[in-house]
């Protein structure tokens, strides 16, 4: 896997990020529409995640279940806005109360995936994620991103220390 | 490339200031409107001092801002937004290489050790 490019733009909050796989679309695409795979690598290798209901069809839902090192149990959702197999995927990421209901108090994300057949048989990925306005992206700093912070902070020196890797 | 451009020390003071529920949860409530040191004190239960000092490690992380008005330390949520949409946007970077790093290993996997091949809908 090649990272291609890094995107961040604060003004319209999205960060896109590109990818490029030596695998053909219909086998990256495999990552997103088999939930095994999906749940091996969405979540933290110390939140292994368990993907409850998939439907990739547009206003279908993903919904799933992470377990923290200490038994913590954080639920999230996916309500998919658009699909075109194995091409595109588009959806809402949010967060779920204990009992799996879509906790609506939390700001949710904007997912675009885009998958492009390259030359010689490989696939180029795009995601795009966007918040949906600065007051979100507060919130979201003020509670600590479920992943992005809780889980990666064993990780984050190792990640930030080298220019990737 | 941007990454480059993330400061690590200071991410680490980030990550190190949101690693604590009662850090995150004053930042949620001065993001919300300014508070006083005693006014933050009087809604957890623990001493003046601890939550004083809590509010130091939010300062030095450039999370929230302090300012001394007559008798009182006012807290406030950086008002730096488009700063604040930067670090959550270097977050939402190394969430996502950590991503796609995972996805790489899968895509390596030989076709055997994939259990539910063909389940993409």
């Amino acid at each position: 896997m090649t990272l291609t490019s890094v995107d961040k733009d604060p003004e319209t909050r999205t960060m896109t990020l590109t990818t490029q796989f030596d695998a053909p679309v219909a086998r990256v695409w495999q990552v997103w529409g088999d939930p095994r795979q999906l749940e091996r690598w969405w979540g933290p290798p110390t939140y292994p995640a368990t993907v409850l209901d998939h439907d990739l069809t547009p206003g279908g839902s993903v919904t799933y279940l992470m377990t923290g090192p200490e038994g913590d149990k954080h639920r999230g959702w996916w309500r998919v806005l658009a699909a075109d197999a194995p091409h595109r995927l588009e959806f809402e990421d949010g967060f779920a109360d204990d009992a799996g209901n879509p906790n609506n108090d939390l700001p949710t994300t904007t997912v675009r995936v885009t998958l492009q057949e390259q030359a010689g048989g490989g696939t180029r990925m795009e995601i795009a994620s966007t918040f949906p306005s600065l007051e979100a992206m507060e919130q979201l700093i003020a509670m600590g991103m479920e992943e992005g912070l809780t889980a990666a902070i064993g990780q984050i020196d190792q990640l930030l220390a080298p220019q990737g890797r | 490339m941007v990454v480059g451009d993330v400061d690590a020390e200071h991410a680490d003071r980030v990550f190190h200031a949101l690693a604590d529920a009662t850090r995150r949860d004053i930042v949620a409530v001065v993001l919300r409107g300014e508070q006083s040191v005693s006014d933050l004190a009087r809604r957890y239960p623990m001493s003046f001092a601890a939550v004083h000092k809590h509010v130091g490690v939010l300062e030095r992380a450039g999370l929230v801002t302090k300012q001394r008005r007559g008798r009182e330390q006012r807290v406030r949520g950086n008002a730096d937004t488009l700063r604040e949409a930067h670090r959550l946007l270097d977050q939402l970077e190394v969430v996502w290489r950590q991503r796609l790093d995972r996805i790489d290993a899968i895509l390596a996997d030989p076709p055997e050790a994939e259990p539910n091949e063909g389940a993409s809908s």
